[in-house]
């Protein structure tokens, strides 16, 4: 942290001894803010976003800012609370007068300062997950990780596969999981499902036993857990522990090395839908992300460690801004809007993005890949 | 005029401050956030400071408001008066009922008590999803009109804010210099004697528990208002927690001891945010080094030393005089 | 049938460590009549030094010793310069100290261990005992076998040693203990140290089941507090009896009426105790002085 302070102050420093040489005149910086729950519930998620975004810029500026427009990068910490995103984000706009906004790790952040940006007319792109937040479309928000109605649809599609017609669900009480719960509820009838068990357990709990006794209890052929953080693993030995030996599917909110390492051996046999990244080295040499993929992956482990799908998330929304800007040539808020909306073929690490006026997401449902956890690994299936 | 001097200074300072500085993001942003927390604060100080009955729960009503805005406005779709004065009635009838097996607890069981409640109505926004949109919660409440006059910036919202706090303050010293005041310090003291005098301690205690319950009902509804938006966490046990951090720092059994608690506490991670990862860490110590050093609160501690001096001063005019 | 024995068990093993962690308060609670707010915040220190140190190569037996040692320190330093300075706070003050004492240590924590979610190994093998078709982890049972050793130890120190009957008479009352030679500066010290160090004994004994984060000691602290308020602040034999409660409920609750639910039945089962047993299950009522 005190490092990457210096290495700002370095970069300020030298960027004003290079103004002082040289007589030509600097361009307008663009400003991009953001808030990220970087500690607090959420922080698996907002740390590597920051962390993200902070080397980016870092290398963006070096080597000159984006045709000449060096990056003022603003940053605020929510802790995961929309009272605080809200001031965050009424603080970036009238306080630091940023030209974009990237941030809003968990959706409910997100979700409680849509109507102050579509007020302020500022170009926002949010990197949490919940369907609401693009759907209806608003003017100036959009969003780079997939959703969870996405998510929901790849596992049915993974279970009807495999015949499973009857499922128990069981779900934690933050909002990525309740969300989840409500897309898994809306969705498994349109596949010929049926949730013969819905649990939920407080995401601080230390057991779920209870909750997996009664699931034990029902004809279910398989486990479906929407969540994230450590009670997912929880629910993976607790599972294990019960005798339990029904297939377990989890959603994209485990797909960081931590919850292998917390599982256990508990992990193994479980499917989860995720982003490519964390199987970057298993696609073929033919798949459009694969360079873009490993060449993330390397930057950000050479610098912070294990690499995990939500940092990618953050790479993706600054890329898009970055390119709406080139495209755009000014710094202007409304214009940048309309070039982020026309992103076409862009490939970032959640997949390739192709926005519109009616899809303020642009990823497909082959964005997300179906993965199992095998003797304590990644393994790609489709 | 002498009695209320301070609140006239205190008043001036609060209406002056946008007007000189009506785009300043701490007085138009940090400021609704400072002026709501005021409001809770001095109400709560009532029942803790005057009472002298602890609430870990106070975020609970608070909440209780804010959500009964955001419900009857947009779910059913009545005028936001119509949604507050509902939003009344449920945290009147709420607090009346329980108010009186509550407050025949005491100390560490009252705490608990009251924690129980405000953590049962957390747990209700978060699970009722119909009603309450769960842990995302409710977006897009009306604008509030007063007297036909919208409240759509932020603005406006301080001054409404304001007044609204203003008219906490107010209340709670006339309450402290009153009848009522005398009674409740008199239970705070010591119930047992209180009875003894005559005084009606269960009457007294529910009174004003349900008084300091419906103050934070309507800055709830406020709050949701301006907001636009209410979410759980705005209103957990963290958040009463912090509230009764307000009341003590800022000095106990004290309204303007309330109210800088208040403004300490919602005005230091503003500016603590430039520490990033140190900022818990200050903060923590910052809350421990006041209490340490000035265990009867900021603004009390302050006030006895200018009294003191004030008294010194006039001891020695008194020596001068007759030497 | 086959159910309701797992609940059970479920809350058993829920039980006893919100029984560990509420058995961290009755000794400062009796020393000071102060809730201390840190309480969680021990029990996370004790955890996450564990892990680190382990992490670091030493062996674990001497790990978990340093670990409690390091919270015992912690314990020892909170009472030295944030405690004993304060000498006019009332215990209202006291509390709020120890809320700024918890949100300090928890920044700290932050800062030393960062945010991430950190495991122990279980102390023994990791197969599930079964009993019938409902099963526990040998870790549970480590749990469960420390808070019946632990009770018993804090049980005598209060009833039978010279120093644990002086913690108590200092909290009875403060002059009178000073008056009969106590030294009453040196109790609150001995206190907090001791309550630091039961925290890291429930933090390193609980880690293998539940997972630690620098964040994690509120919750448990939060449901420590509830289950010694349920049996009566300050016993032991209270502590424990309502941290199974607690337990037991809950999991009971999730089981037959709604696992979302499962938090608000447990908390108003507790008031429903309190309105009729002001003073916790094994509490006594308190006497007030006019």
């Amino acid at each position: 942290m005190r490092f990457n302070k210096f290495l700002v102050l370095f970069s300020i420093i030298s960027f004003m001894m290079f103004l002082g040489s040289s007589s030509s005149f600097a361009k307008k910086p663009l400003k991009i803010g953001s808030f990220l729950a970087v500690t607090g519930p959420a922080s698996f998620l907002g740390d590597p976003e920051l962390k993200t975004l902070q080397m980016y810029i870092e290398e963006i500026n070096a080597k000159g800012g984006v045709d000449g427009h060096k990056i003022e990068f603003v940053h605020y910490d929510t802790k995961g609370k929309a009272k605080e995103a809200k001031n965050f984000v009424n603080r970036l706009i009238k306080k630091d007068r940023v030209d974009v906004i990237i941030g809003g790790t968990t959706s409910g952040n997100t979700l409680a300062v849509i109507d102050i940006v579509q007020r302020a007319k500022v170009p926002f792109i949010s990197l949490a997950g919940s369907i609401k937040i693009v759907e209806p479309v608003k003017k100036w928000v959009f969003k780079t990780p997939h959703t969870d109605k996405m998510a929901a649809q790849k596992i049915f599609e993974d279970m009807k596969k495999r015949g499973i017609t009857k499922i128990a669900l069981i779900t934690g009480n933050g909002g990525f999981d309740k969300s989840g719960r409500a897309q898994c509820l809306a969705l498994a009838p349109k596949y010929g499902i049926k949730i013969v068990a819905d649990e939920q357990y407080n995401n601080s709990d230390t057991d779920m036993t209870t909750q997996l006794t009664k699931i034990r209890a029902t004809d279910a052929q398989a486990i479906l857990n929407f969540g994230f953080g450590k009670a997912p693993a929880i629910v993976a030995k607790n599972a294990k522990q019960l005798g339990i030996k029904l297939p377990i599917y989890e959603s994209h909110g485990v797909a960081s090395k931590k919850f292998i390492e917390l599982a256990g051996d508990a992990a193994n046999g479980i499917r989860l839908p995720a982003a490519a990244l964390i199987v970057a080295d298993q696609l073929p040499d033919t798949d459009p992300q694969k360079s873009v993929l490993l060449s993330y992956k390397k930057k950000f482990e050479a610098k912070y460690g294990p690499v995990s799908t939500f940092g990618g998330h953050a790479y993706d929304a600054l890329f898009i801004v970055v390119n709406a800007v080139k495209r755009a040539g000014v710094i202007d808020r409304a214009k940048i809007r309309d070039e982020i909306e026309k992103t076409k073929g862009f490939v970032g690490t959640g997949g390739v993005f192709n926005m519109s006026p009616t899809d303020h997401l642009g990823l497909g449902l082959d964005a997300f890949k179906m993965i199992e956890i095998q003797n304590g690994k990644w393994k790609l299936l489709y | 005029m002498k009695r209320l001097l301070g609140f006239y200074i205190f008043s001036f300072i609060t209406l002056v401050l946008p007007i000189l500085f009506p785009d300043n993001y701490y007085v138009t942003v940090v400021g609704l956030t400072v002026l709501i927390n005021i409001s809770l604060a001095v109400s709560l100080n009532l029942l803790m400071g005057y009472a002298g009955q602890i609430s870990l729960g106070h975020a609970a009503f608070f909440g209780l408001g804010a959500y009964s805005s955001a419900i009857f406005t947009i779910k059913y779709g009545f005028s936001p008066w119509t949604a507050i004065t509902f939003g009344l009635l449920i945290v009147f009838l709420l607090s009346y009922i329980l108010s009186r097996p509550i407050l025949k607890l005491k100390g560490h069981y009252l705490a608990m008590a009251t924690l129980g409640l405000g953590i049962i109505v957390h747990i209700f926004f978060v699970q009722a999803d119909e009603i309450t949109g769960g842990p995302d919660g409710i977006s897009g409440l009306p604008t509030l009109s007063i007297f036909g006059f919208p409240i759509d910036t932020d603005l406006k919202w301080y001054f409404v804010f304001a007044l609204f706090m203003l008219i906490t303050v107010l209340l709670s010293l006339n309450i402290a210099d009153s009848r009522a005041g005398r009674a409740l310090s008199a239970v705070h003291g010591s119930e047992i004697a209180a009875q003894m005098m005559g005084i009606d301690t269960a009457k007294v205690k529910s009174r004003i528990f349900v008084f300091s319950a419906l103050i934070a009902c309507i800055a709830g509804s406020l709050f949701a208002h301006q907001q636009n938006f209410v979410s759980p966490e705005s209103f957990s046990f963290f958040f009463s927690i912090e509230l009764v951090t307000m009341v003590v720092l800022g000095g106990l059994g004290s309204t303007f001891g309330a109210v800088v608690g208040a403004f300490i506490l919602s005005i230091l991670p503003e500016l603590l945010i430039v520490f990033e990862d140190f900022e818990v860490l200050i903060f923590g110590a910052i809350l421990m080094v006041i209490m340490i050093f000035l265990p009867e609160g900021l603004f009390v501690a302050i006030k006895n030393k200018i009294a003191y001096l004030a008294f010194k001063r006039y001891q020695k005019e008194v020596a001068n005089a007759t030497s | 049938m086959d159910q309701l024995l797992q609940f059970f068990i479920s809350g058993l093993t829920v039980g006893s460590i919100y029984a560990l962690v509420a058995l961290g308060f009755s000794i400062i609670y009796n020393a000071s009549d102060v809730v201390n707010f840190a309480q969680g915040e021990f029990v996370m220190i004790g955890a996450m030094s564990a892990i680190f140190m382990l992490k670091a190569g030493i062996p674990y037996p001497l790990a978990i010793f340093l670990a409690i040692l390091t919270s015992a320190t912690v314990g020892l330093c909170l009472e030295k310069f944030a405690i004993e300075p304060a000498k006019r706070a009332t215990v209202v003050t006291t509390i709020i100290i120890t809320i700024g004492a918890s949100i300090f240590l928890r920044g700290a924590a932050l800062l030393i261990w960062g945010k991430d979610i950190y495991g122990l190994p279980p102390f023994t093998d990791n197969t599930p005992i079964h009993i019938g078709r409902a099963t526990m982890l040998p870790q549970n049972l480590w749990v469960m076998l420390g808070t019946a050793f632990l009770v018993i130890v804090v049980k005598y120190f209060f009833d039978k040693t010279r120093v644990g009957k002086a913690i108590l008479a200092c909290s009875y009352n403060k002059k009178a203990a000073y008056l009969v030679g106590i030294n009453v500066k040196t109790m609150l010290l001995i206190a907090y140290g001791l309550s630091a160090a039961l925290g890291a004994v429930a933090g390193v004994l609980i880690a293998p089941i539940t997972f630690m984060t620098y964040g994690a000691g509120v919750m448990l602290g939060l449901k420590g507090f509830c289950a010694a308020i349920l049996g009566g602040m300050g016993n032991s034999m209270g502590a424990v009896l309502g941290g199974v409660i607690l337990g037991i409920v809950e999991t009971v609750g999730a089981g037959f009426i709604s696992s979302g639910y499962k938090d608000a039945i447990a908390f108003f089962v507790i008031l429903l105790v309190l309105f009729f047993k002001p003073s916790g299950i094994l509490g006594k009522g308190e006497v007030e002085r006019v």
